[in-house]
């Protein structure tokens, strides 16, 4: 597990395999948004906590269908649904290395974003909380659409139609820590929600995607 | 004792269904018309909001539609994933166009009432923002059918994203609660005598409501008869073609 977990994260950061790319349309989205709505400082901090969870969560969608189509593509999906580590490992390791490769540097490099987009000073603390607890949900429930979509040629269009429901609840919760945390509120129920979502999907969702990936597999 | 799974042959389901179907149908048409007729006509206007209300007969019927045609499609994905049994995952693949087609119904007459009513077409209240949500579903899984050619694979696959779709749609039904205060009022039916509206309108309702579920069963026996025939005939060709 831990040795697919290196190849994969070898893989995403040596062969531009979305490395960076996630990081970068992050950017990107940040620097739009006040051409969009005006450079107005107010208005900006209170947006900035939305804007900057839709646009994680897009940068996440974007390096999806990566997890599992180049495996699939080349065959080495087979031989790992053939080796001794059980798929639904296989699955939980892969969407791990994808929240290492995309996920934590959004984490950590969303302070950075948010001044940017001028965030109050006691918003920081929970954005970044909330995507350290949130971002992992949003790779695990991605792995689960990437592994429905697997089989399909161009699958990224019905990709995002797929996943993107499946992150309401956590966009709500995730938006909902930083906004209460601008505006100076208790954010404690919406955190242990969001903490709730993540641990959650991490535990179940890899059994429904080895499921799908067995029958993509056939 | 004839058992429910004698009608997983799709021969036995089809000659029952066809049976069944002019009934159901003229039930269906009988029960709708004169629902419509009896609440549009025969209801008095409500004291505040007037003629308006009798939108209610269409929008409380298509709404409670759309929610259980979910649930009757999670049970049929079920059955497909636990028994395999084709017509299960057919009759689930004929709803979901029916559901999708109740959501927006129930969100274009609930935007017709709230347009006098509220002074907008559209808020972001939970009940609304959760149909909308559940419209999403709806379009998701219909694409994943659409995009897979393989029956079977796509019968799983789709099987697969209806349960686990289920488990989300519930969750973001909670979480828009939590995320924004309502506008919607509550439910208006209820099985409580206390709870429920008056008589006058309650009757009218319940024949409204028996004419769209009659409507969505007929619907779904054409559906699924369909499909059985259309993969028949796609298995003779391709065994023509062999032979």
């Amino acid at each position: 597990m831990m040795a697919l977990l290196r190849r994969d994260l070898t893989l995403a950061v040596r062969a531009g395999g979305g490395f960076g790319l996630g990081l970068s349309f992050f950017l990107i989205v940040v620097v739009l948004v006040p051409f969009g709505v005006g450079p107005e400082t107010a208005l900006l901090g209170r947006i900035a906590p939305g804007i900057l969870w839709v646009a994680a969560l897009l940068a996440c969608l974007l390096s999806l269908d990566r997890i599992f189509s180049l495996d699939f593509e080349d065959g080495s999906l087979d031989l790992l649904a053939t080796s001794p580590l059980p798929l639904e490992g296989v699955v939980a390791s892969k969407a791990v290395a994808h929240w290492l490769a995309t996920g934590l540097p959004l984490v950590i490099a969303a302070p950075v974003f948010a001044l940017l987009m001028s965030l109050p000073q006691e918003g920081y603390g929970p954005i970044v909380l909330s995507l350290l607890l949130g971002t992992p949900a949003l790779s695990v429930i991605g792995a689960f659409g990437a592994a429905l979509t697997v089989g399909i040629k161009r699958g990224g269009l019905l990709l995002s139609l797929l996943v993107l429901p499946l992150y309401v609840p956590t966009l709500i919760f995730g938006a909902e820590v930083a906004r209460r945390g601008v505006e100076g509120q208790g954010y404690g129920p919406p955190l242990l929600m969001l903490a709730g979502i993540s641990f959650a999907a991490l535990a179940l969702l890899p059994f429904a995607s080895a499921a799908v990936l067995r029958v993509n597999l056939r | 004792m004839a058992s429910i799974w004698e009608y997983a042959n799709p021969l036995k389901f089809m000659r029952t269904t066809e049976r069944l179907l002019p009934v159901v149908a003229v039930a269906a048409a009988v029960c709708l018309i004169g629902g419509l007729i009896w609440g549009f006509f025969f209801t008095p206007d409500d004291f505040r909001q007037g003629s308006t209300v009798k939108i209610f007969y269409i929008h409380v019927p298509s709404a409670m539609m759309a929610i259980n045609i979910w649930g009757m499609m999670l049970v049929t994905s079920l059955i497909w994933l636990v028994r395999r049994h084709h017509v299960s995952a057919l009759a689930a693949r004929a709803a979901a166009p029916i559901g999708a087609v109740m959501t927006v119904i129930a969100l274009f007459t609930g935007a017709v009432w709230g347009q006098p009513m509220w002074g907008t077409w559209w808020a972001w209240d939970p009940r609304l923002t959760s149909f909308l949500i559940l419209f999403l579903f709806y379009l998701g899984y219909m694409a994943l059918w659409a995009a897979i050619e393989n029956d079977d694979t796509a019968a799983d696959l789709t099987s697969v994203l209806c349960l686990v779709g289920s488990v989300f749609a519930l969750l973001s039904r909670y979480a828009v609660n939590f995320w924004n205060q309502g506008l919607h009022q509550g439910a208006s039916l209820s099985l409580d005598k206390e709870e429920n509206v008056a008589d006058v309108f309650w009757y009218p309702a319940l024949v409204a409501i028996a004419g769209f579920v009659l409507l969505f069963v007929a619907l779904v026996i054409v559906r699924t008869n369909t499909e059985i025939r259309a993969r028949r005939t796609r298995a003779l060709l391709a065994r023509e073609r062999l032979g």
